[in-house]
């Protein structure tokens, strides 16, 4: 019994060792780039991203790469966990030495490679997270970020939905920063437009642990003409399932976040709801030519169609791409200065980093849902270009700590 | 009217589908002791089977229902595999030991769904002719939901018959009072734990399968139902069948009422219920006391003793490499080993109340957060130096220990670590909540150390004075009477109150120590990390807390600083890869199988004659 425990012991040893094998092997003439995102959760969003990312990086590289050398991407997974993050930065800035970070999702990981950026002067990129504190309250000379913020994403619902004669409004989000956000930014801008709108109900489920039946009887309850939905995922699913069996849409209209995303529409099936409006993605409509080429190089590669992600992945890859060439060189502070401002295509359109505050211009698509074939699609839509739904210049001077 | 009605209903429907995954949990913990952490994964496995199942048959009513039974079925024998294969090679090693092997299981059936079932959200079929809606006054609830209020009572009728009636159900309660003499009358213990292994699997997928109506299957349902499972299963009373389908139904009612009143309360709702039911009734609503566990002779340890001259000089080796680090390891070298420092220093303090104290704690980051909150919070508003705040974290996570632990150390067992995870998980939500003060799932940035302390290696040698600093005078402390009195307590609390010991006390302050040391390494961990957000109090800190300890060995001096490098080392090189999760539960499932004892408490072991003797 020792015996075979030593041997197993040894088995053990040999693995570790394994594994521990450097992974990452040294190449020269390369630029090394972190990306760090959480691979482990929300595979529905970051395996799209990450197809996107990569066709983008083959592209560049296919193309001679730039400042004549080939980009490298360093990915890892930081599990959703911030203080893995903050490690996995360290690790790739320290040793693996990359010139910038780039990625995350989660809006809490992603500002706390901000302020991980801001101490050790490390160009990050954040790709996905929404927060409007990563580039106002807690902004700073080294960070951008590349989606439409929750605001704007709410502000462009909202100008539409102010649109509706609807008076009586009731809220439904996720209990975390993201939700309160998109309710709070909804709620002003919607009153600006449209200051006889009351809100006369919420309900705030725990992130995909929501109880739909009974937070619909209670929105029910106030008996609301219009909803305003933050819910995403397996959440939204419940949503749309009990508040048809409940009667609940009937002769309401419904304004919804994100629900338009192939990531959150398609798996609704042939239960998609009709008639909701929403921001999204419909990629098979979408006929620009910077678009299509993309459309085309993504299904040869993959197969497949385009997520969010995808384009958020695609586009952030580029970005980086061109803020390099326009820098000519990897120092922190050139290539800080090299993006703002820079302009550059995405499969959306030409979008500019600003440089007040770091935000990119990209937009997002508005639309209303409808099914066809089974499936439930966005039509009437029109793409929304960020800049013109974000604060006034001054508003955004007295969010943002001037440095 | 109708929509009080019909609020009521949802929250009984709510109820069933908790109530299934519940029963199982129950069974498989009231027999075997098993703390089955992979419950969850049957649960979504069993989604994710009879969602195919379903999509592959022709839709029908007999189809849809046949199709939930095969899933559970299907699920079941997963159970009897897991069982067969890796339960039983452990029912000798100390139960706790079982967590973690459940858990590893946890991570590969999470790997193995994202690679079989695909990344994209499914959504469940519906019920074929229950697909439509009652009227009730005015105000219209599902047909599905009345099926599922009707299915849980048969469900709860067939297991009462089950356990009652049946031959069978005699050996189970019989193995469940006293497993020792159920083996005396030469009843095969293997067959019948395997069995409710299956019976209590089955459930789960069962759990699953028939909430698909409901919602469908995703990935990270796994993790999502298993805490409130156990929740029921410990308000219920562990192993009392009738007391989860009533613990089910209060959550169920108390939850869909609960977001009248106060829509935010969902976070909170059922730890704040366990809470309370576990303050005024210490084994849960229909829970019986637990009997005295008294462990093989094989596994009673051994007193502690101090380290001998030979693993002092080994400490002392280990200590001068930790030492000279910066002069020959990189600068991230010196960031990971500050890192398995500190964390190092919070699996000391766990252990110091469940090996030695005999508490575990399932809420143990509620102090280790609450340190590194107490500190961020001073920096913020108070604009305290870093020596302070860092100073000031034990202190307040000390005071905190000392108000949660006056509530715990009442109880015992898997209710005394159940009720430091509700604990952990309220001080957790107000975190969560309170943004305007802690700043929400948004954290609070920017504390960094102090500028004498800003460089590298002058902040890595303060890491590993504190860290390993505390660790000692943990170490040092067991070999006090005040350590010696804790062990006493937990060996024999009935001999250690008798010559005078009040057992209570000494518990409470064990808990209070623990409490402080851990703060103090949240306290240091934030100035390492430069933010500090609410996943640092979540339940997976808490868990990865629990796993390091685990995996080192509780009957092991060494075994939290082992267990605490070893997952901190094993988690930042394995993650590099795809399916990372598979091969680290695959290691975790290895570890368990080869070290029952836990890493460190293997080869202290194996070498005793080497490091053992007091020369």
């Amino acid at each position: 019994m020792k015996k075979y425990g030593l041997v197993l012991g040894l088995v053990f040893v040999c693995l570790i060792a394994f594994v521990a094998l450097p992974v990452v092997a040294q190449a020269g003439g390369t630029i090394k780039v972190g990306e760090i995102n959480t691979y482990s959760k929300l595979t529905n969003f970051t395996i799209p991203y990450r197809n996107g990312w990569q066709l983008a990086l083959e592209e560049i590289n296919n193309s001679g790469g730039v400042l004549g050398k080939k980009i490298k991407v360093i990915s890892r997974d930081d599990a959703g966990k911030p203080g893995n993050a903050v490690k996995i930065a360290e690790e790739l800035v320290r040793r693996d030495k990359v010139v910038l970070l780039m990625g995350s999702f989660f809006s809490h990981v992603g500002l706390a490679l901000t302020d991980f950026a801001k101490r050790n002067k490390v160009f990050y990129l954040a790709a996905e997270p929404l927060s409007d504190a990563l580039v106002w309250a807690k902004g700073n000379r080294y960070t951008f970020r590349l989606r439409p913020s929750t605001y704007m994403q709410a502000a462009m619902l909202a100008t539409e939905a102010a649109k509706n004669p609807a008076k009586r409004w009731a809220t439904i989000a996720p209990n975390y920063a993201y939700g309160k956000d998109a309710v709070k930014s909804f709620k002003k801008v919607l009153k600006t437009k449209n200051p006889s709108v009351k809100f006369v109900a919420e309900q705030w489920p725990a992130l995909f642990k929501i109880n739909p039946g009974s937070e619909i009887q209670a929105l029910a309850k106030a008996n609301p003409e219009a909803v305003y939905n933050v819910t995403f995922g397996s959440d939204l699913a419940k949503f749309v399932r009990e508040g048809k069996l409940r009667g609940f849409f009937k002769g309401r209209f419904i304004v919804s976040l994100l629900t338009g995303e192939p990531e959150y529409l398609d798996p609704l099936k042939d239960e998609a709801p009709e008639g909701w409006l929403v921001t999204g993605y419909p990629w098979y409509d979408i006929k620009t030519p910077a678009h299509s080429k993309f459309l085309k190089a993504y299904q040869a590669k993959y197969h497949d169609y385009p997520r969010t992600g995808s384009v958020v992945g695609y586009s952030m890859m580029w970005a980086v791409a061109n803020m390099l060439k326009k820098a000519g060189c990897t120092d922190t502070e050139k290539m800080v200065d090299a993006m703002e401002g820079l302009t550059f295509q995405c499969p959306f359109g030409p979008v500019t980093f600003r440089k007040m505050d770091h935000q990119s211009t990209m937009g997002a698509f508005v639309g209303y849902t409808a099914l066809k074939n089974g499936k439930g699609i966005m039509v009437n839509w029109k793409y929304m270009d960020g800049k013109d739904f974000l604060p006034s210049d001054e508003e955004v001077r007295k969010l943002r700590p001037q440095d | 009217m109708g929509p009080i009605i019909v609020q009521f209903l949802t929250g009984l429907s709510d109820a069933a589908s908790l109530f299934f995954v519940a029963a199982g949990l129950s069974l498989i913990f009231g027999v075997s002791r098993v703390v089955n952490m992979a419950h969850g994964s049957f649960y979504m496995v069993g989604a994710y089977v009879a969602y195919f199942v379903v999509s592959f048959l022709p839709r029908g009513v007999f189809t849809f229902w046949a199709s939930i039974v095969i899933a559970a079925l299907a699920v079941g024998l997963l159970g009897v595999i897991i069982e067969i294969f890796l339960m039983r090679r452990l029912y000798k090693a100390p139960e706790l030991f079982m967590l973690m092997a459940t858990f590893a299981v946890l991570l590969v059936i999470a790997d193995l769904s994202l690679w079989l079932f695909g990344a994209e959200d499914k959504i469940g079929p519906r019920a074929p002719g229950l697909d439509g809606s009652f009227n009730i006054m005015g105000a219209l609830i599902p047909q599905y939901d009345i099926a599922l209020i009707l299915i849980a009572p048969v469900i709860l009728l067939g297991l009462w018959f089950l356990l009652n009636k049946t031959r069978w159900g005699i050996l189970i309660r019989a193995a469940t009072e006293d497993r020792d003499m159920l083996a005396a009358l030469g009843v095969n213990q293997k067959w019948l734990f395997t069995s409710v292994f299956f019976l209590g699997s089955c459930l789960a997928g069962l759990g699953g399968a028939i909430q698909l109506p409901k919602g469908g299957a995703d990935l990270l349902m796994d993790l999502n139902v298993i805490a409130a499972a156990f929740v029921i299963v410990v308000v219920g009373g562990m192993g009392s069948i009738g007391g989860a389908f009533l613990a089910s139904v209060l959550i169920g009612e108390l939850s869909s009422f609960g977001v009248l009143v106060l829509p935010q309360s969902t976070l909170v709702m059922m730890f704040l219920v366990m809470a309370v039911v576990l303050i005024i009734r210490p084994y849960g609503l229909l829970g019986k006391p637990e009997a005295e566990e008294h462990l093989p002779p094989e596994l009673v340890e051994s007193p502690l003793r101090p380290a001998s001259l030979r693993l002092r000089l080994l400490g002392l080796a280990v200590l001068l490499a930790l030492l000279g680090l910066p002069f020959f390891g990189g600068s991230f070298q010196l960031v990971l080993f500050g890192e398995i420092a500190i964390f190092a220093l919070a699996c000391m303090s766990l252990f110091f109340m469940m090996g030695p104290g005999g508490m575990v704690s399932f809420g143990h980051a509620a102090f280790f957060g609450g340190g590194a909150y107490a500190a961020a919070l001073l920096v913020h508003y108070a604009n305290s130096p870093m020596e302070l705040a860092i100073l000031l974290a034990p202190l307040c996570t000390g005071l905190l220990a000392l108000v949660i632990g006056w509530f715990c150390v009442r109880l015992s067992g898997v209710y005394l670590a159940m009720l430091t995870l509700a604990f952990a998980q309220i001080c957790w939500s107000i975190v969560f909540q309170w943004s305007g003060f802690t700043g929400g799932d948004d954290g609070i940035l920017g504390i960094w150390p102090s500028k004498w302390a800003s460089n590298e290696v002058v902040f890595y040698y303060l890491t590993i004075v504190i860290s390993i600093g505390g660790i000692l005078i943990l170490r040092y402390l067991l070999f006090t009477p005040f350590g010696y009195t804790m062990r006493a307590c937990r060996d024999s609390h009935l001999r250690a109150d008798s010559i005078g010991i009040n057992v209570k006390r000494q518990q409470w302050f064990s808990f209070a120590v623990a409490g402080v040391f851990a703060g103090l390494a949240g306290g240091i961990y934030v100035f390492s990390k430069g933010s500090v957000f609410p996943t640092e109090m979540s339940i997976s800190r808490s868990f990865d807390l629990l796993l390091s300890v685990l995996l080192g060995g509780i009957h092991s001096l060494s075994g939290p600083v082992t267990g605490a490098t070893a997952f901190i080392w094993l988690e930042d090189k394995i993650s590099r890869v795809h399916f990372w999760r598979l091969i680290l539960g695959s290691i975790y499932i290895f570890l368990v199988m080869a070290f029952p004892q836990g890493i460190a408490g293997y080869f202290s072991k194996r070498f005793e004659g080497l490091f053992s003797g007091q020369k």
